[in-house]
């Protein structure tokens, strides 16, 4: 007996903008505010470099590499998963689910390295270094957790059969989704690990 | 481990070894191993992680077959943002 080819799924409709052309509203005026946050954090830097040189030495740039792999992983997951998905292939679940996964790792990476800034004495409260990174880093984490819920809504949708016509839009703007949240933090990553 | 390699196996799987080795080249460089200079070290960092940024945009987010207009406000938005900061950090030190 030979198996069933792979029947394709339903795609997008032929725009080819990639998801919901409304969700890139967001996208992109999402980007606009974190430009407001990685200037913000230029500017300070530039009245208190010495202070912020001094903040920056308490930083684990290992935690910072380690949450950069976690993300970009994570990308490489969700982009696998939605070419599954669209060949039909039955993989596209646990990809998305293997996303979360990388997700998950970054927010209990994300606690543990709070918990020791803020045990350290390292508080919002004690230099605007702080005050900018638990801020701006903490709004990433919160766009973090919103991503892990729309990758568990993207597995339901991807295993679901027979698949409903929405599940292919939905499914590529939750990758859309996804995708702006590890390129925001490439730049938080720069910005506070890299640039003593 | 093995379905998750079969997963990822294609062009995409490219995309991500060059951001991987994009970030531990910016890791290196910031952490001083690199360049002697502050500003100099700063700015690098900067333009690796805006070109991991057009890649993100490309090949992840699927912005290469995008309509022009999509396509160009992201790209605009990686060089104007990129220059700004740069330009920022060499300035403002």
């Amino acid at each position: 007996m030979t198996a069933a080819p792979e029947r394709a799924r339903p795609t997008e409709p032929v725009s080819r903008f990639p998801g919901e052309a409304g969700l890139w509203v967001f996208v992109l005026g999402d980007m606009c505010a974190f430009t407001v946050f990685f200037t913000t954090f230029l500017v300070e830097r530039r009245d208190r470099h010495a202070a912020f040189s001094a903040a920056h030495t308490a930083l684990d740039p290992g935690l910072g590499l380690a949450n950069t792999l976690l993300l970009l992983t994570g990308s490489l997951f969700v982009a696998a998963g939605l070419g599954a998905h669209r060949r039909g292939g039955s993989g596209a679940p646990s990809a998305f689910g293997l996303a979360a996964l990388c997700g998950a790792a970054f927010v209990v990476d994300k606690v543990v390295e709070y918990t020791d800034l803020i045990t350290s004495g390292h508080t919002p409260y004690s230099e605007t270094f702080f005050a900018t990174f638990f801020v701006f880093t903490g709004i990433h984490l919160l766009h973090v957790l919103i991503a892990l819920v729309v990758l568990a809504v993207m597995a339901r949708a991807a295993g679901r059969t027979p698949a409903r016509p929405t599940d292919a839009r939905m499914i590529a703007s939750g990758a859309v989704y996804w995708h702006m949240v590890d390129l925001l933090w490439l730049v938080l990553f720069c910005l506070y690990y890299l640039m003593g | 481990m093995t379905r998750a390699v079969a997963l990822v196996r294609g062009p995409v799987s490219y995309v991500w070894i060059a951001l991987v080795a994009f970030t531990l080249l910016s890791w290196w460089v910031g952490g001083d191993h690199g360049i002697a200079s502050v500003r100099i070290a700063g700015a690098v960092v900067l333009v690796v992680a805006f070109v991991k940024l057009r890649f993100v945009g490309l090949y992840f987010m699927e912005l290469r077959d995008a309509p022009r207009p999509l396509r160009t406000a992201f790209e605009s938005w990686c060089v104007g943002v990129c220059a700004l900061l740069v330009v920022m950090s060499l300035v403002m030190l």
